[in-house]
């Protein structure tokens, strides 16, 4: 068992183009940190110094994370995260 | 070039006048590829607000999942500017994050007659297109 995470269209240049890739971790952040291992600069296009980028929403089980724990939210195998690129401007 | 049926364009328009002085914001879905702005979907401005919008995070999840169920994709992502001109804003240009879609705005800063211009966003690039308003599809 791992945790699926869905890739949203503008990132997959990171996942040789796969919709949903698998990682691991006990929070969202080690997951990231994981997943980097494989699919290098995809935790910068997410997280920077201040913690979740405000251009991405982060849904566990569809959950948004800023509603939960953010980059602590605990995350265990058999999840589902989903990334979404946030929609909004000025 | 964007091509949108009329009826979808009075749907925009009647969104931003309806929810003046906020902006209003939405999507138009079409077929994954085609380039065809099918199924309009209106989207609460998270933010309620004559200066800033964004989507309803939990909308937007539930919205986005029905276009993958549908192989669709946002082929039109519309908001309005109340007070200025339809032309996308700092902030628009560095939150846009969809290459294939046709960003239109709309401005309802005038009474009488409502700017509607199209835009692609690229790499924060702004490129306006033009707009081809037709009364149906033709094939």
């Amino acid at each position: 068992m791992a945790i699926e995470v869905r890739i949203p269209t503008i990132l997959r240049n990171l996942t040789d183009g796969a919709k949903a890739v698998d990682g691991k971790g006990g929070t969202l952040d080690e997951l990231f940190a994981d997943l980097d291992t494989r699919h290098a600069g995809l935790r910068d296009r997410l997280v920077d110094a201040k913690g979740l980028r405000k251009f991405v929403n982060v849904y566990l089980n569809d959950e948004d994370v800023r509603f939960l724990g953010g980059l602590e939210t605990e995350v265990a195998d058999g999840d589902s995260v989903t990334i979404l690129p946030a929609v909004a401007g000025g | 070039m964007l091509t949108i049926e009329r009826a979808l364009v009075e749907k925009i328009i009647a969104h931003a006048r309806a929810d003046h002085p906020d902006e209003a914001c939405g999507i138009i879905a079409g077929p994954a590829g085609s380039g065809r702005p099918v199924r309009y979907v209106a989207m609460a401005n998270a933010e309620r607000s004559p200066t800033f919008y964004r989507f309803d995070s939990q909308e937007q999840l539930k919205v986005w999942r029905e276009m993958d169920d549908r192989d669709e994709e946002p082929v039109v992502i519309y908001h309005s500017h109340t007070a200025t001109e339809a032309y996308p804003s700092r902030t628009d240009i560095s939150y846009a994050s969809e290459p294939n879609a046709h960003y239109v705005l709309v401005s309802t800063r005038e009474e009488d007659g409502t700017e509607f211009r199209s835009y692609r966003i690229v790499d924060g690039e702004v490129t306006e297109e033009e707009v081809s308003v037709v009364d149906a599809y033709q094939g």
